[in-house]
């Protein structure tokens, strides 16, 4: 593989999904409750865009990885303590809301500004990464938008697979409906990929990446543009499920009955 | 006063998706509500026109339809410039679109474009005095949300199952051709075919009545201290094939195929339900040998009748989301259920 590559990979942030959300009304409209206080993961597609990336860099050496994240400072930093120990890359931040209620399009305008004052970035090898959709928003909206900003028209979502054939074009798996990928290829950069699994475990921390990372992400969060989104949709209401179900206990009965009842269950 | 196109794309072999006659009953449904009379309806893809003849009868004033070789197969490019320009030609303010594969690859795009903006996943749609409203989830499926936009265009992409399909006889109308011009550089990209698992191992049915989800308490140790991963894969292979079940699968037994750890063959992340995976809309849902919040919370939040197999009696998850949760050891039960699905 002879071609190099500039990786960026545009990632959020979000409360873990093993915490307990609510919402909340602000100020500025609904919000997470203590969203402060909530302990935040790297967007979990996005990490899977960010893990394969390190790997397409491996693979094409003299290739850039950088990460474009936005978040308030404070909660960025706390994720990159662990994030920093996945993959060596070059963090641009942006100091802005993370919550999954801004609006798609001003978040995208955002990120889109962030890549624009990259130094040095050649466009012609850009591949834009990030998550197909975030465990925020959940809309798959961004990096769609970002890429049209971009100027980028060669976009793919659902990636579950981008392999570099030998003539350097790229021969990608999106998910598609019943379990099933559509088979495409591109002949090359720039081009945008919405991640979903893909096939990489997550990478072991590594301190020493995470020490070097470090040298450069502080002072990038120091330097961080705060930025204000404007556009958000007008909620008439966000509120959490309805309520539990009276849930039945079936217990010490013999396996024959069970049986025998889920199969009258799913027969009618 | 707002303007409505019901935006639409056929299959590969020239009909409309069950999808698209979802989003076509929404959108009669909401120019009624608007009181919009004039609303269009504008179809891409391969036989654009003819499908066009199959919904005549819907109420729509007007047919668009883009077809042609550039626009056979689902290609960010081509499809972004198709509904761009279908977009235009209509003036509508809102669109509405099913939200399949191929439209949610382009179509927030598209809202860049027209400097509107785009909302996806929506679940349900309220139109009333003169005002719509959308619902859709945040956060997983965490909280529901109701919201409006004064941003137009509004490209609302509605999830599929949330709305009865579209019935009625086909007709002739007028269509309108719509010439698309593809960028070049779009031609980059080339669609070459789709890649299924065999037949045997297609787990994946979005339409089945049922879904089954797997949990990875299949693959632990059993009573006699000893792994029955090739039994358990066995039973659960023949309760779907004989069933016709969808298949779905906790995070934790995904990600051990992922690992290479020994688990199930037919098992991939396509089949995860949850946080990172899918949360597909079934009558009824059955779990087993799970014991998180993913496929109890998350993953089974549009599955309506649901039931578990699990030995933990207190078992926080299921209580409470579950409406039956059978003490039983799952090996057992399922054994017998195949059984008794023989006769």
């Amino acid at each position: 593989m002879s071609a190099t590559y500039e990786i960026v990979v545009c990632a959020g942030i979000v409360p873990d999904p093993l915490q307990t959300l609510e919402p909340v009304t602000g100020l500025s409209g609904p919000a997470l409750k203590n969203e402060m206080m909530l302990p935040n993961v790297l967007d979990p597609w996005a990490a899977c865009a960010l893990y394969e990336g390190a790997a397409l860099v491996k693979k094409a050496p003299g290739s850039k990885l950088r990460l474009v994240s936005m978040g308030p400072k404070a909660k960025l930093q706390q994720v990159m303590m662990t994030a920093a120990q996945k993959a060596a890359f070059e963090l641009v931040p942006v100091d802005g809301p993370a919550n999954g209620f801004a609006d798609a399009s001003a978040v995208a305008e955002a990120i889109a500004a962030a890549i624009d004052t990259i130094a040095g970035l050649d466009r012609t090898k850009l591949l834009l990464f990030g998550g197909w959709e975030s465990a925020s928003r959940g809309s798959g909206a961004v990096l769609q938008i970002v890429g049209e900003r971009l100027g980028i028209v060669n976009q793919f979502q659902g990636v579950d697979e981008l392999a570099i054939q030998p003539d350097g074009s790229f021969r990608v798996l999106e998910r598609i409906e019943g379990g099933k990928h559509q088979v495409s290829t591109c002949t090359g950069a720039p081009a945008v990929f919405g991640w979903a699994t893909g096939s990489l475990p997550e990478p072991p921390n590594n301190p020493q990446v995470g020490m070097a990372n470090m040298r450069t992400v502080l002072p990038a969060l120091q330097k961080a543009k705060a930025v204000a989104l404007a556009g958000a949709p007008a909620y008439a209401s966000v509120a959490l499920p309805a309520g539990r179900r009276t849930t039945k206990i079936v217990k010490d009965v013999p396996v024959d009955e069970i049986a025998r009842d889920i199969v009258a269950w799913i027969s009618e | 006063m707002d303007t409505l196109l019901v935006l639409l794309h056929t299959e590969a072999d020239g009909s409309l998706p069950k999808a698209a006659r979802e989003a076509l009953s929404a959108g009669a449904e909401t120019a009624s509500g608007l009181g919009i009379a004039d609303w269009s309806v504008g179809i891409v893809g391969k036989g654009a026109r003819d499908a066009a003849g199959t919904i005549a009868s819907c109420g729509a004033k007007r047919f668009l339809a883009a077809e042609g070789s550039d626009l056979e197969t689902p290609r960010y490019g081509s499809d972004a410039a198709a509904a761009e320009t279908l977009a235009k030609a209509s003036g509508a303010s809102i669109i509405l679109a099913p939200a399949t594969s191929r439209w949610c690859r382009v179509l927030s795009g598209v809202a860049h474009r027209l400097a509107g903006r785009p909302d996806a996943h929506v679940t349900a749609l309220k139109a009333e005095a003169g005002k719509l409203s959308v619902t859709r989830w945040y956060y997983r499926q965490r909280f529901e949300a109701v919201l409006s936009r004064a941003e137009r265009p509004w490209i609302i992409l509605l999830d599929p199952g949330c709305q009865a399909p579209w019935q009625g006889a086909p007709g002739t109308c007028s269509v309108e051709a719509v010439a698309v011009a593809v960028p070049g550089d779009a031609k980059r990209t080339t669609v070459t075919g789709v890649a299924a698992p065999p037949a045997a191992e297609q787990t994946i049915r979005p339409d089945a009545k049922l879904l089954f989800v797997a949990g990875a308490g299949w693959t632990k140790k059993q009573p006699d201290g000893q792994t029955h991963a090739p039994e358990a894969e066995a039973l659960i292979l023949s309760f779907i094939t004989k069933t016709q079940a969808s298949l779905g699968g906790s995070k934790s037994i995904v990600d051990m195929s992922g690992e290479g750890q020994t688990t199930f063959k037919f098992m991939t992340h396509m089949n995860q339900v949850g946080q990172t995976g899918a949360t597909p809309r079934h009558p009824k849902g059955l779990s087993t040998c799970c014991h998180g919040e993913e496929p109890h919370v998350v993953g089974w939040r549009f599955v309506n009748e649901r039931r578990a197999v699990n030995l933990d009696p207190a078992c926080g998850w299921a209580q409470g989301k579950a409406d039956v949760l059978y003490v039983a050891d799952a090996f057992a039960v399922m054994a017998r259920v195949n059984e008794l699905l023989k006769g």
